[in-house]
């Protein structure tokens, strides 16, 4: 009696758990385009990853949920900024929820962890979020995983020529210890110390790192500026305690570095913010008529009672520019996935991306060139910290410039002129 | 096994001595062999067939679950999508095995240590190092030279831990090996030249042995079943030796184990070794399963994480870890399906609230409760059958 119930008990837990293992997968390939998207909602970017979801969800309400008639589903997945839990995401996405098109990731590893993944998934066509690594495009680039953004290297590029122009002669690096600083760094270096500029100092600090005092301790007396290439919480952190310790160097920023999160800060020394230069994909001042078209319908979607910022950050422009990327080049298949999505992926190569910022293209690693702004942070008639651009540099390339021989991907060390 | 098991084969272990001193007494000086061995002893309502001894024992211990457990879990992959395989199963068998470590040391050892990750975490950037990785700082070592290597790291990395945390009993073992683990998180974070920074490693594969691709879920989830298996047979195996015993005894009272002559030091610190290797088995198969390794995955969240799977599943039974792995993983995967995608955190953490709250005993005494509530004829027979059943 005792040993039947078990045996009954058992084999109801067996069905049951056959049950759910095999209704998962099975429907299939239906109208609607179902787009996987993931974003950084938990860790260090998550009100970054949170405005690049907003982006994503507006290029899709642009279109009215639909492209050449076929219905047009998003599904979203969160990470925390590691690789680890990013690919886990990407994987049930792909896998589970069988997306067609998979958005993402946000953070710098997280893009080249997602592309290596890409190679095991050949029939999906994965477009990159916000990551700006630089490895992910230019080492073992993957066939189908295309980025519509710019990275961290040609964000900065301009930000070296507006620094000497400043008469900024030496400066000291203060950046998160991980790739997409380093390309920002790179970017930024690159320019400058072809000019003359010097960098005696670099500081690597880690990811979402509380305390700043050793670092800000280290600053040398005889630099002209610092260049500070921190994101989200860990910017509003450093210039707490620059603020406290006294520091009085003017700064320049990384692209995420004088973001919103940035000009919302409410600290004292929120005014000494105005006059910083930084180097960006985009600029909240920028005059364009798209660009201001654009604005608007941000804040229509997204005013800033219902959580929104008073304008769009760099992670809404990003993943903005990648999920109107995808769907646009959807329209231009009318909506046909089938071989491989080879058609799909041809229109992707070949398209020329309309951005509220400038034209976007491809280069042949399927690695976008594009436009970047070199800004200031002024303050507008309302109070708020804005920022004016100072400069527009059309078409930048990956490799800044250089032939591909002697280009080398930004480290620690790399490049350096002390 | 409980304190109470423990006294009663202690006490039935003397009384066998006992009679066998005053039954024979003209043997024992003739032979001048070793003392008879303290084990207990059972009466065995199978001694008088002919069976093997083995045979016996299966027939003893084996209920229909120890049948149908294995075998759902032999032929779960045959049914199921890869991504169940791979994403939920082998990915639950691999946390679970690093959780049975931690299950190991806290339920038989009464040492609640949460650095077992870190030790996985070691083995898990052994292997990448000396292993093959997409990175440059890799050696690329073959895989049977970098595996045994990677264990026989983390076991010693485990035994040292434990060496310098026995010393300290409850809160103070947990501070300290939080501290460790903490310790490890910042330095393969800001050491570049050997664990490559914030980067970590990337594309650690398993390699391809036999001709299989043990990367590809069917292989691999197999993979995992093996060594989960052999974890947990290993801990069912040895909380019943002499050495699980004493362990016990030293868990519920060191001092009394001391003034019986036991080693107390050298038997904790064992109990830390033995989990290190089982939790470095666990970190060479996660590192397997990521296909990279980075500061993230050996964080203060992760350490948190397995200690939440192993009291999730009940510390009771070495199976807890498993359970509380599958449950763990389940909500981790598909609690974003469930409600608003940025509130899905609420979901796992009230889950875990609620079953702690509920069960002190986790899932395992939740399966508990049911029983003695819903099977009548057990509480009958739960003084001599069943008892002897549980572990």
């Amino acid at each position: 009696m005792k040993k039947a119930k078990r045996i009954w008990m058992g084999s109801m837990l067996g069905m049951a758990a056959t049950a759910v293992a095999t209704t998962g997968p099975a429907w299939a390939q239906g109208a609607p385009v179902k787009i996987g998207l993931l974003a950084t909602l938990e860790g260090p970017f998550a009100a970054g990853g949170a405005d690049g979801m907003r982006g994503a969800e507006l290029a899709l309400a642009q279109r009215g949920g639909t492209v050449a008639g076929r219905k047009v589903e998003i599904i979203k997945a969160s990470s925390n900024a590691n690789p680890d839990v990013a690919v886990n995401a990407v994987r049930k996405l792909v896998e589970q929820d069988k997306v067609d098109i998979m958005v993402g990731p946000l953070s710098g590893s997280e893009g080249i962890a997602v592309k290596d993944y890409s190679k095991t998934q050949p029939n999906i066509t994965f477009i990159n979020g916000g990551s700006g690594a630089q490895a992910t495009t230019l080492v073992n680039p993957s066939p189908n995983f295309f980025r519509f953004n710019t990275e961290g290297a040609q964000w900065m590029v301009g930000l070296g020529k507006a620094a000497w122009d400043k008469g900024y002669r030496r400066v000291m690096v203060i950046a998160e210890d991980y790739a997409f600083p380093y390309s920002q760094v790179q970017g930024f270096m690159a320019e400058y110390c072809r000019l003359g500029g010097k960098v005696p100092l670099k500081a690597w600090v880690p990811l979402g790192g509380k305390d700043y005092a050793s670092t800000i301790a280290r600053i040398p007396k005889d630099v002209d500026a610092l260049l500070v290439v921190l994101g989200g919480a860990d910017a509003v952190n450093f210039l707490n305690q620059y603020e406290a310790a006294g520091g009085d160097k003017p700064m320049m920023g990384g692209s995420i570095t004088v973001s919103q999160d940035v000009l919302n800060y409410r600290g004292k020394r929120r005014d000494s913010l105005v006059g910083t230069i930084s180097a960006g994909p985009l600029a909240d001042a920028y005059d364009g008529a798209a660009w201001k078209q654009f604005v608007d319908a941000y804040r229509k979607a997204y005013p800033v009672s219902a959580g929104g910022y008073p304008s769009p950050s760099l992670f809404a422009l990003v993943y903005y520019t990648n999920m109107k990327a995808a769907l646009d080049a959807l329209d231009a298949v009318k909506g046909d996935l089938s071989g491989g999505q080879a058609k799909y992926r041809d229109a992707l190569q070949k398209l020329e991306l309309r951005m509220p910022t400038g034209t976007v293209r491809l280069d042949g690693n399927r690695q976008a060139i594009g436009t970047t702004f070199v800004t200031e942070v002024v303050k507008d008639s309302g109070g708020n910290l804005t920022t004016r651009v100072l400069r527009k540099v059309e078409n930048v390339e990956q490799l800044l410039g250089m032939p591909r021989d002697q280009f080398k991907i930004g480290t620690r060390d790399e490049p350096s002129c002390p | 096994m409980s304190a109470a098991h423990w006294r009663r084969a202690m006490n039935s272990a003397a009384a066998s001595a006992l009679a066998r001193g005053a039954g024979v007494p003209a043997r024992v000086p003739a032979s001048r062999s070793r003392p008879p061995v303290a084990r207990p002893v059972e009466v065995d309502p199978y001694a008088d067939s002919s069976a093997p001894r083995w045979l016996k024992f299966l027939w003893r211990h084996l209920g229909p679950r120890h049948v149908l457990l294995p075998l759902l879990a032999l032929v779960f992959p045959l049914v199921a999508t890869p991504f169940f395989t791979f994403q939920v199963a082998a990915q639950a068998l691999v946390l679970g095995l690093v959780a049975l470590s931690l299950t190991f040391l806290a339920g038989y050892g009464g040492m609640v240590s949460l650095a077992q990750l870190t030790v996985a975490g070691i083995a898990g950037y052994s292997v990448a190092i000396f292993g093959v990785s997409g990175t440059a700082v890799s050696l690329g070592w073959p895989w049977w030279v970098c595996v045994p290597l990677a264990l026989a790291i983390a076991t010693v990395c485990a035994t040292l831990i434990g060496w310098l945390s026995v010393r300290t009993e409850g809160i103070y073992t947990i501070m300290i090996t939080l501290a460790i683990g903490v310790a490890f998180y910042y330095l393969v974070l800001q050491n570049y030249s050997v664990f490559n920074g914030f980067q970590g490693f990337q594309k650690v594969y398993p390699p391809t042995v036999l001709g299989i691709d043990w990367r590809s879920p069917l292989p691999f989830y197999y993979l995992c079943l093996a060594c989960s298996l052999a974890g947990y047979l290993v801990v069912k195996w040895l909380v019943r030796a002499p050495f699980g015993i004493a362990l016990q005894g030293i868990r519920d009272n060191p001092r009394r184990m001391n003034a019986l002559g036991y080693n107390v030091v050298a038997h904790r610190v064992a109990a830390y070794a033995v989990a290190g290797l089982i939790a470095a088995v666990g970190g060479v198969l996660l590192v397997w399963y990521n296909g990279l390794i980075s500061p993230g995955s050996v964080s203060t969240t992760w350490l948190i994480n397995i200690l939440v799977i192993a009291v999730l599943g009940g510390m009771r039974h070495p199976i807890g870890s498993f359970v509380g792995a599958v449950v763990f993983v389940l909500l981790q995967t598909f609690a974003i399906d469930l409600i608003d995608r940025e509130r899905f955190n609420l979901v796992i953490g009230g889950v875990f609230l609620a079953i702690v709250l509920f069960s002190p005993d986790g899932l395992l005494g939740l399966w508990a409760w049911l029983r003695s509530r819903f099977g009548p004829e057990q509480a009958v027979t739960a003084t001599t059958s069943n008892s002897r059943r549980r572990t």
